[in-house]
């Protein structure tokens, strides 16, 4: 087909076309951006539930009541300390997993089905686990490790909720980023590796050298992709803490403002601050996926 | 020759250990489910050497909680599961097949609506939900957890249906072939194996989402997420119970997971990771 009949083709097909994207375009407005433009107002009223007819324009002063709150700058650290610590954890013990599984080992098939299941249950269920199996002090697993080393129960929830928390969410995302690293060490240059073995370089070389420039860039899309999900985290903190100044973060400021205490002005002024938090991270997604685009 | 098999005896001893302490929590589920609940919460825990009973799975079935949630769970992920392949096939097949200039654009949009944090848009939808009777009903649960897919679901389409070579819908199309035809005669035999894989991912995500299953519904429509959020009451905490309710509730998209687990690199890194 010549150039000129391709461009007729597609001219011919875009009336179509526009009409079949439409209703998804319709349902993404309709959930994402109308939703959001009506909580950038609410968080600019005064609006009680319990109070119907306090609503109006109140200016700024949702952001600064909220800023001025006890929780807020607790969620806000709560927020990045959970980011933080499910970052490290999942990455490095997902790289460490994606070597080992890397390397020539018996039973990979068997060994990536163990790895990739905590991936696919449900937030629930992996922190009442996690909290009533593993954690509970008086007859968890921990507490049976702990005395097999002669040493005292640790009462994590009691003394470091966001940590265990942390913990239970950090294992979840290890499978993520373990099955991209290893999608993408088996995409790397055997022979070059081959090669850097034979002309004598250590297998610390060679991971220092070879192979975390080839996973820069694998890294930095486990980074925004596990924190646009992190910035969400809520069923963990629902069913374990039940927030508390300690535990809350961000998303669960939200839930407690609006449905506990029925300020939906500061509660939406908490939502927007997760979204601007978001949309930083966003950019650079967008950014990296664009790009893969072209290719 | 020997040092080789020898380094290769000890990277599976460790790859083997390092997998079974990630899995190490669901095997622990497997087996306190077998338990009674006083073995359960025995100290120090026993291993195997326990009366293994099959009555926490049996009381569970036997309750119409479980089964309740599981109808939910499977007609909201279903559901929206079915809902999000109506919308993103067209939508896929117009970006990959009849793109104009905003084409990149729109992809990158609908990204970008993935980014935006559900407590950005919480208090809007509930209480639109509220006024509209949509709360605690399996339909709102639908529409959102539709909503929330249909960007990972456009994206993996769209990066499929441009393996398919135009070349034969446009023959097709020369045959007289209307759109409907060329979509589902067509097209959805060539990239069924995509098609599927889409669908199993967004039916997992759906099956595993717990903000708005548990915002959303009260009673009525719960699905498995709410059901197991209720063992945390105190009066919830009976363990070797909520270890069999979890193996119940996860087994499904387990097995689908396993099955797909290719396939998930891909969806949820946005065909940034191959």
């Amino acid at each position: 087909m010549t150039a000129g009949a391709a461009i007729r083709q597609r001219s011919y097909l875009q009336g179509p076309g526009r009409l079949l994207l439409a209703p998804a375009i319709l349902l993404l407005l309709a959930a994402s951006i109308a939703p959001l433009l009506v909580t950038i107002k609410f968080s600019l009223s005064d609006y009680r539930l319990l109070f119907p007819d306090s609503s109006g324009f109140v200016g700024l002063s949702n952001y600064a009541r909220l800023v001025a709150s006890p929780d807020f700058v607790p969620a806000l650290v709560n927020t990045l300390m959970l980011i933080a610590i499910v970052l490290a954890a999942s990455i490095a013990g997902g790289l460490g997993l994606a070597l080992l599984l890397d390397g020539s080992v018996i039973g990979r098939g068997g060994l990536r089905l163990l790895v990739i299941s905590p991936f696919f249950v449900m937030p629930p269920v992996s922190a009442l686990l996690w909290k009533n199996l593993l954690m509970q002090p008086v007859s968890g697993f921990f507490a049976w490790l702990a005395a097999l080393f002669g040493l005292p129960a640790y009462d994590w929830f009691s003394h470091a909720p966001l940590l265990s928390i942390a913990l239970i969410v950090a294992w979840q995302w290890l499978p993520f980023a373990a099955l991209i690293l290893l999608t993408s060490l088996q995409s790397f240059d055997r022979e070059l590796r081959e090669a850097a073995q034979l002309d004598g370089a250590s297998p610390a070389a060679i991971l220092r050298h070879l192979l975390l420039p080839h996973l820069a860039r694998p890294i930095a899309i486990i980074v925004m992709i596990e924190t646009i999900f992190l910035i969400g985290v809520f069923a963990e903190i629902l069913v374990t803490t039940g927030g508390g100044t300690a535990s809350t973060d961000l998303a669960f400021l939200v839930y407690s403002q609006a449905m506990l205490q029925y300020d939906i002005g500061a509660a939406s002024a908490a939502g927007l601050v997760a979204v601007v938090f978001a949309n930083i991270l966003a950019i650079f997604l967008i950014r990296a996926v664009g790009r893969s685009l072209e290719a | 020759m020997r040092t080789r098999r020898r380094y290769r005896a000890i990277a599976t001893m460790f790859a083997w250990a390092a997998s079974l302490t990630i899995a190490f929590p669901l095997l622990w589920t497997l087996l306190t489910s077998f338990k009674t609940e006083l073995e359960a919460v025995s100290f120090p825990p026993r291993f195997l050497s326990f009366d293994w009973t099959l009555a926490n799975y049996r009381g569970i079935l036997a309750e119409g909680d479980y089964l309740h949630s599981l109808i939910n769970s499977v007609i909201v992920a279903g559901g929206s599961s079915a809902l999000v392949l109506a919308l993103a096939i067209p939508a896929a097949w117009s970006m990959a097949f009849a793109p104009t200039r905003r084409t990149r654009g729109i992809l990158l949009w609908m990204l970008s609506t993935k980014m935006l944090p559900p407590v950005g848009v919480f208090i809007p939808i509930f209480l639109f939900y509220r006024d509209w009777g949509l709360l605690d009903s399996r339909t709102g649960l639908v529409l959102l957890l539709a909503a929330a897919n249909l960007p990972i679901a456009a994206w993996m389409l769209f990066s499929n249906f441009r393996d398919v070579p135009g070349e034969i819908l446009e023959a097709a199309r020369m045959d007289g072939a209307s759109l409907w035809q060329e979509l589902v005669s067509v097209l959805a035999p060539l990239a069924l194996p995509g098609i599927a894989s889409t669908f199993f991912l967004v039916f997992t995500l759906a099956w595993n989402e717990s903000f708005w299953t548990l915002n959303l519904v009260t009673t009525e429509a719960t699905p498995l997420t709410a059901f197991i959020a209720a063992f945390s009451s105190p009066q919830g905490l009976f363990w070797a119970r909520l270890s069999a309710a979890s193996i119940l509730s996860i087994v499904p998209v387990l097995l689908i997971g396993w099955l797909c687990q290719r396939q998930l690199v891909r969806g949820l890194t946005f065909g940034a990771v191959k």
